[in-house]
């Protein structure tokens, strides 16, 4: 693949064209927050929080779906990017029921993470406590409406790496909500083969095992990527 | 404490203080000026029965912990047993001695505040010592290695659950089926160099309460001492138990009404009835109906159905307890300090025993198991009392009920014949006393309620005391917050 050169943060690099930027920044060492992107499947740019700063261009793109041009001058890490992350943190707090507290995913959870990393003390929008339904219904996993942050990691794992396309997204806006099959008890879908992979690709507590409960969590999502590349190499 | 009278004669005092959470009194005064009647209200709402409703039933030993920050653990044992009738299975050997070691431990520092940090100030610096100062930290100033000893006493209660789970309050770790993780021997160690120094504090707390008998027989005696029957948990000797066990009923004399009684019969033996005045229920034992069936649960409570102690300092206390009243009940409410110190003798005492366990150590500390059953009961003694948990589920294991009878609850007639028994001796026409109202505060204080279940904070517990006349009407109103 040709070289092009960039310059990320104030440093020259010479790198791959074709990359995302948030490929390049990986490869160089850069940080970039993430919460929608997930190694092994593809990217949507849905949560808003890899955006960078780009000069010439006005508005902020998403790292993770922006590829890399030649001469690109990018910006990783200026106060008002670090202005939006926290915002968009403490939006996907105020929109669902997130209580890290009684979270089966306590001290397991990227949301949690994330607001630690951007220094998110409070939360400054109001709360919508919606009302959100718990689908128990899964002989072995839940379903918690109230702790998903429609990343939609489950989607993407479960049609573009198990290839069963048992979850998809319905309505839009604050009422949009991740559904098993046409909207019906994840335990009687008939596309479901109860592979676990989207347990494991969710960053939150929103799918976890029936097994487990608090303090015993432990996600493995770097699995997906790891599990794509044994295929590819027909291993 | 702040005084103040304002235009509608009304005296505003500002803080019941050392107590847990927000409460008023009501006390009714006759004609003659003389006290009729007195309301004991718990004036707040948590709902958690209702919010746990539609969440998964193994969420619920991390949940309802959040109920209390001083019994936690009950909570979570209670919620584990539930839900471990729910998946019909036993926690392994060790599981269950790493639960009942958190569960002392939590016993050891509840007790430890009750009558260290709260109580000990009425009986070192006086029931009409400055308010200002009749607090641990009065205690601290005159009583400078009581204060400590009490303060490492709790420390010592709560360092058991941090040195097996990692948290000293809301623990995680206590899972259906045992525990989530296994205790090293390096925290061993160090727990059961603790046992020495525990046992002295308390034999010291002991001596302290005996000493304070002696010195206010007539005090001590007459202090809310009204008859009532008592509930505890056993076991199969007969013995105190505070984390397994069968419940145990006995009446005002001592003679048992219900023995070795599974706990998952609870609701045929005791029914709640809501009160217009208190969100506070009114549980009753169900066989003598709602007039003659108020009980006490708690540590008095459970040294009146014993028959005896399981380890040996504590026995001997025990028997000197128990020849109090000539082996019947002892119903006077300030004998609740003494009892509660018995108990934590056992718990230290029980806790080296654990310690000594050479299986205590061990990796086996969880069965596994799954939804069989759509219900679940599980109990415990909580520091104040008998705590029950009842879930109800659908096939999927989706809680659809959550029953949570709390041990304040039950205490609850009692607490309020107690205010009224003391209102009756210290109070007289709408003027109150500090020291009175320090009293009548002192007789909640016995129970060591959990109010709101959150965490003491010396002197911002808001207390109101309203004293009506004979027609209802307002003469004094004295709050404390």
């Amino acid at each position: 693949m040709a070289k092009i050169p960039v310059n990320i943060d104030g440093k020259a690099f010479e790198v791959e064209a074709g990359k995302t930027i948030l490929e390049v920044c990986c490869d160089n060492g850069i940080e970039i927050l993430t919460m929608c992107h997930l190694e092994g499947v593809g990217d949507v740019g849905a949560c808003r929080l890899c955006l960078v700063e780009i000069e010439g261009i006005n508005k902020l793109l998403p790292a993770c779906t922006t590829k890399v041009a030649v001469n690109q001058v990018i910006k990783t890490n200026t106060e008002r990017l670090k202005k939006y992350q926290k915002i968009t943190t403490e939006l996907f707090f105020a929109e669902r029921n997130h209580i890290c507290s009684v979270c089966v995913a306590n001290n397991n959870c990227e949301l949690q993470e994330l607001g630690y990393k951007v220094g998110m003390d409070h939360v400054r929008f109001p709360y919508l406590f919606p009302k959100c339904e718990t689908d128990t219904s899964h002989p072995w996993f839940v379903m918690d409406h109230n702790r998903c942050i429609m990343c939609t990691r489950c989607v993407r794992v479960c049609s573009e790496v198990e290839g069963a396309h048992n979850w998809g997204i319905m309505n839009r806006g604050f009422q949009v909500r991740i559904i098993s099959d046409f909207d019906t008890p994840w335990g009687e879908s008939i596309t479901c083969t109860s592979c676990g992979k989207c347990v494991q690709a969710c960053p939150t507590g929103a799918l976890w095992p029936k097994a487990v409960v608090q303090g015993q969590l432990a996600k493995q999502p770097e699995m997906i990527a790891e599990l794509v590349q044994k295929r590819k190499m027909n291993l | 404490m702040d005084n103040q009278i304002n235009k509608n004669n009304t005296i505003l005092i500002s803080p019941v203080t050392r107590i847990e959470g927000h409460a008023k009194i009501t006390i009714q005064l006759s004609p003659d000026g003389s006290v009729a009647d007195a309301q004991f209200h718990v004036n707040e709402f948590r709902g958690f029965e209702k919010f746990c409703e539609g969440r998964l039933f193994t969420e619920m030993p991390s949940i309802t912990p959040r109920i209390c920050g001083i019994c936690p653990v009950s909570h979570s044992v209670a919620s584990a047993k539930a839900c471990e009738m729910i998946m019909g299975i036993k926690p392994t050997y060790t599981g269950n001695l790493l639960r009942r070691l958190i569960h002392i431990g939590q016993n050891i520092s509840s007790h430890a505040l009750s009558f260290f940090h709260l109580s000990s100030p009425d009986f070192l610096l006086g029931w009409d010592s400055d308010p200002a100062t009749r607090n641990i930290l009065g205690v601290a100033e005159k009583f400078p290695d009581l204060a400590v000893r009490g303060i490492r006493l709790r420390k010592f209660g709560q360092e058991i659950s941090e040195r097996i789970t990692g948290k000293k309050i809301h623990i995680m770790g206590i899972v259906p089926g045992g525990m989530g993780f296994p205790l090293i021997e390096a925290n061993r160690k160090a727990l059961l160099a603790w046992v020495p120094e525990a046992i002295e504090t308390t034999q010291k707390g002991l001596e302290l309460i005996k000493k304070y008998h002696d010195d206010n027989k007539d005090m001590v005696n007459s202090f809310a001492n009204f008859p009532t029957l008592y509930l505890g948990t056993v076991g199969s000797q007969g013995e105190l138990e505070l984390y397994d066990g069968k419940l145990r009923f006995i009446d005002t004399d001592g003679r048992i009404l219900q023995d070795q009684l599974d706990p998952a019969r609870y609701l045929e033996f005791i029914a709640e009835r809501p009160i217009e005045w208190s969100y506070l229920k009114y549980p009753y034992y169900k066989p003598f109906g709602y007039e003659k069936g108020f009980y006490r649960v708690g540590p008095l409570a459970r040294l009146n159905v014993a028959a005896k102690m399981k380890t040996p300092k504590a026995q001997k206390e025990f028997l000197n307890f128990k020849s109090m009243a000539g082996n019947k009940p002892v119903h006077g409410t300030f004998f609740f300090h003494y009892t509660r110190l018995i108990e934590m003798l056992q718990s230290i005492e029980e806790a080296e025993q654990i310690l000594k366990d050479p299986l205590v150590t061990d990796k086996n500390v969880q069965t596994l198991g799954r939804w069989n059953n759509p219900e679940g009961i599980g109990c415990s003694e909580a520091p104040r009392g008998t705590l029950f948990h009842h879930y109800t589920t659908d096939e999927t294991g989706k809680l659809l009920k959550v029953n949570l009878l709390i041990a304040t609850g039950q205490n609850n007639p009692s607490m309020n014949r107690s205010v009224l028994e003391v209102a009756k001796q210290y109070v007289k026409g709408k003027d109150l006393t500090e020291g009175a109202l320090n009293r009548v505060e002192a007789a909640i204080r016995c129970y060591d309620p959990c109010l709101s279940c959150s965490t003491h904070a010396i002197g911002s517990m808001p207390m109101v005391i309203e004293i009506k006349d004979h027609q209802g009407k307002t003469v004094n109103v004295i709050e404390r917050g």
